[in-house]
């Protein structure tokens, strides 16, 4: 079907030199400049104090800012999204951290049940300016239950935000703007990116839009949609098709609640080709929630089927599978070919 | 050859569980009573408060009973453990109530036509209108979870340095749930300014107290969590209100968290839409009816000269009027706009939900229901 070679092994992805910083580092800078800044924000959750987070991403932060305002708690998750609701309804502006997206389903009730609604059945009087932060996604060998990518429960739940960086900028602007938004922030953070490869994020405390999305590379042939950890296969698949002149329009949705559908059904206006990547298993993703709105609002402007490239509808293996389980620049590159050929 | 081993080699720790009550059911005086019952001015407000909170739970009742009410859960028989946490609470405290507790609630100034609104299906119910209970929390269904918002709550006072305290209830069967435990460990790991009212009616829907653990005690569930805890007798007004307006001092004064078991009993179904018949022996209400918190205390200020039936009869006829007027204030609420659905779900309504807010604002009224 192609005579494309793709090199699709991460091995073979070159980190940029730069005097940059990390995506997990960008976390961090984001986290001080606004502990600095403002006396109501503190950050909370399991080692997160003088161990700097299983990630590190609250390094330094405790021996800078105090054991007050970043603080160790007990390991138990429902309780620290619990604990968040009450001191969100204070005014406070706590960002928590929960080790991995698959330690966050016993704090579900807390955030659908409590965190989500406070605003809308107090009418006003009480709301929950939070963040709940977590690792997710595979790729990473890590361990059963430290590979989810789950983000769609919580894109379902009405109240909520959910977003996810791509790069260490969005992650700094966009975090930033996470703390400052007056309502929860589920802000989940793609562990494959953590450290691979590094841009330079001017410590400027300045925030980037939430609610809409970023137009990564532009293109006039096909639109891939994505977000996370995928964006850099999207964009890999990207360069690869660009070789073959097939230009892609790649948008980082960034904000997956609730949806920036104007900039998606913009640009398949455009290109009338859609393919949506997301590490995320494929039934009921967020990527229905998208080919459904564009079906309803933009379907005169496809001229082919829009497609779905994401996770098999399994459990996410344990990690001798997870390369097989995960969408591969492949896939992405076969997808988009069978879109661009179909009469 | 096996050598004895004893099992237990030395104690580690023991503990103990008080228990205390002032008035027996016949309002008599078991024990000195506490400086506050000098008052008699005062012991009159925490009578009127217990008749109120009972008028109001009787009429909510017959307003649910004639379709003018939704689902209601009734207060009946617990009223002491209501009204004396409110009276024990300073005004810029912060209240995490569960569900049943209307006499804290209208003592802090929650107003008797928000719970109406409440449980009549408005959310401007919780939107409370006075100053004083603008922090409150409005009442919680999920059970239990509320505790973990106190801690929240404790958390920011204890940050802030300011010299305020956060009282939770919850029911005996929200004790059972994770977030009772977690609430209860992290008040005393972090040493917060909160006390943890239960509010033990013995009766978790169908589930009766002795199915729920195996615990003796409700209240030593708070051992566990290295926080001083105690019983009393929930339905006797003075002593509810000594042990929490106690427990709120040493809080106040950053000696940490408590927590009260107040065992009193659930006279009422669980809500409106149960029937304890179904689990319930009626013989048992019987017997608890006699224990009734607010007969006992008119009895006890009958008995000091502080009551009698010519106030008593003024006082239920001042409270029926209050409790109408509350009923007329709730019955005429202006409607809501289906588009109050969107208006408070964010800060600022995202794009996204514009189209879908147009379409609400279109809808047709619904002016009369089958
Ligand atoms: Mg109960």
């Amino acid at each position: 079907m192609t005579e494309i070679t793709i090199k699709t092994s991460e091995t073979t992805e070159k980190t940029e030199k730069t005097t940059g910083i990390t995506l997990v580092e960008a976390i961090t800078q984001a986290l001080a400049y606004e502990l600095a800044h403002d006396p109501d924000v503190i950050v909370l959750g399991e080692d997160v104090g003088v161990n700097g987070g299983v990630f590190r991403a609250t390094q330094g932060l405790q021996a800078r800012f105090g054991e007050e305002r970043v603080r160790d708690t007990p390991l138990a998750e429902n309780m620290i999204a619990g604990v968040c609701v009450g001191l969100g309804a204070m005014g406070m502006k706590p960002v928590a951290e929960i080790q991995f997206m698959g330690f966050m389903y016993s704090c579900v009730d807390q955030i659908i049940s409590h965190a989500s609604r406070l605003r809308n059945r107090t009418r006003g009087r009480l709301s929950c300016p939070m963040v709940i932060r977590a690792p997710y996604g595979a790729g990473i060998h890590s361990p059963e239950h430290h590979s989810e990518s789950t983000e769609a429960i919580f894109a379902h739940i009405p109240g909520l935000r959910v977003v996810i960086p791509s790069t260490p900028l969005r992650a700094y602007g966009l975090l930033l703007a996470s703390i400052r938004d007056p309502d929860p922030v589920i802000f989940l953070e793609p562990t494959r990116m953590y450290r691979l490869g590094k841009q330079i994020v001017p410590d400027n405390g300045e925030a980037l839009p939430i609610d809409v999305c970023f137009i990564s590379r532009e293109g006039n042939d096909v639109t891939l949609v994505s977000w996370g950890a995928m964006m850099h296969e999207t964009l890999k698949a990207a360069e690869i098709l660009a070789e073959s002149g097939i230009e892609a329009e790649v948008i980082d949705v960034a904000t997956i609640k609730p949806l920036d559908m104007e900039t998606i059904l913009k640009s398949v206006e455009k290109t009338g080709r859609c393919v949506i990547v997301h590490e995320a298993t494929k039934t009921c993703g967020v990527g229905a929630e998208i080919a459904a709105q564009i079906a309803e609002k933009g379907l005169t402007s496809l001229l082919a089927p829009i497609q779905r490239v994401a996770a098999f509808d399994v459990i996410v293996p344990l990690y001798r599978l997870e390369d097989y389980y995960l969408p591969s620049v492949e896939r992405i590159v076969q997808s988009v070919l069978a879109v661009m050929e179909y009469k | 050859m096996t050598s004895q081993i004893s099992h237990t080699q030395k104690s580690i720790i023991q503990f103990e569980i008080g228990y205390t009550q002032f008035l027996d059911p016949m309002g008599k005086i078991v024990q000195n009573l506490p400086e506050f019952t000098r008052d008699s001015e005062h012991l009159k407000i925490l009578y009127r408060f217990l008749v109120r909170t009972r008028v109001f739970d009787t009429k909510a009742i017959a307003l649910q009973r004639t379709g003018k009410l939704g689902t209601y859960p009734s207060t009946l028989g617990q009223e002491a453990i209501g009204v004396g946490i409110g009276s024990a609470m300073q005004s810029n405290d912060v209240l995490c109530p569960y569900y049943r507790e209307y006499g804290a609630q209208f003592w802090r100034g929650v107003k008797m036509s928000e719970i109406l609104l409440y449980w009549g299906g408005d959310e401007r119910g919780s939107d409370f209108s006075d100053p004083r209970v603008k922090e409150d929390f409005p009442l919680c269904v999920p059970i239990g979870s509320q505790t973990l918002h106190a801690v929240g709550v404790a958390t920011a006072l204890k940050l802030r340095k300011q010299a305020r305290v956060t009282v939770t209830t919850v029911g005996d069967g929200g004790t059972s749930r994770g977030d009772f435990y977690e609430a209860v460990n992290l008040a005393g790991a972090w040493q917060l300014p909160i006390v943890f009212v239960i509010n033990n009616n013995q009766w978790a829907i169908s589930l009766p107290r002795a199915k729920q653990t195996h615990a003796e005690t409700l209240a030593q569930k708070g051992i566990a969590g290295g926080i001083f805890s105690e019983q009393v007798d929930g339905n006797d007004i003075i002593a509810v209100r000594y042990a929490v307006e106690e427990a709120i001092k040493r809080a106040r004064s950053g000696l940490g968290p408590s927590v009260i078991e107040a065992l009193s009993y659930r006279m009422s179904d669980h809500t409106t839409a149960d029937d304890a018949r179904r689990y319930r022996d009626a013989a048992e209400i019987e017997k608890y009816k006699a224990l009734d918190p607010i007969k006992r205390f008119y009895q006890y200020l009958v008995d000091q000269n502080i009551w009698d039936k010519t106030k008593e009869e003024a006082l239920q006829e001042s409270v029926t009027k209050e409790v109408a007027d509350a009923v007329y204030e709730y019955e005429h609420t202006s409607p809501l706009e289906p588009t109050a659905m969107f208006d408070f779900l964010y800060a600022k309504l995202p794009d996204a939900l514009h189209r879908e807010r147009e379409e609400a604002a279109q809808l047709q009224r619904i002016t009369t229901r089958d």
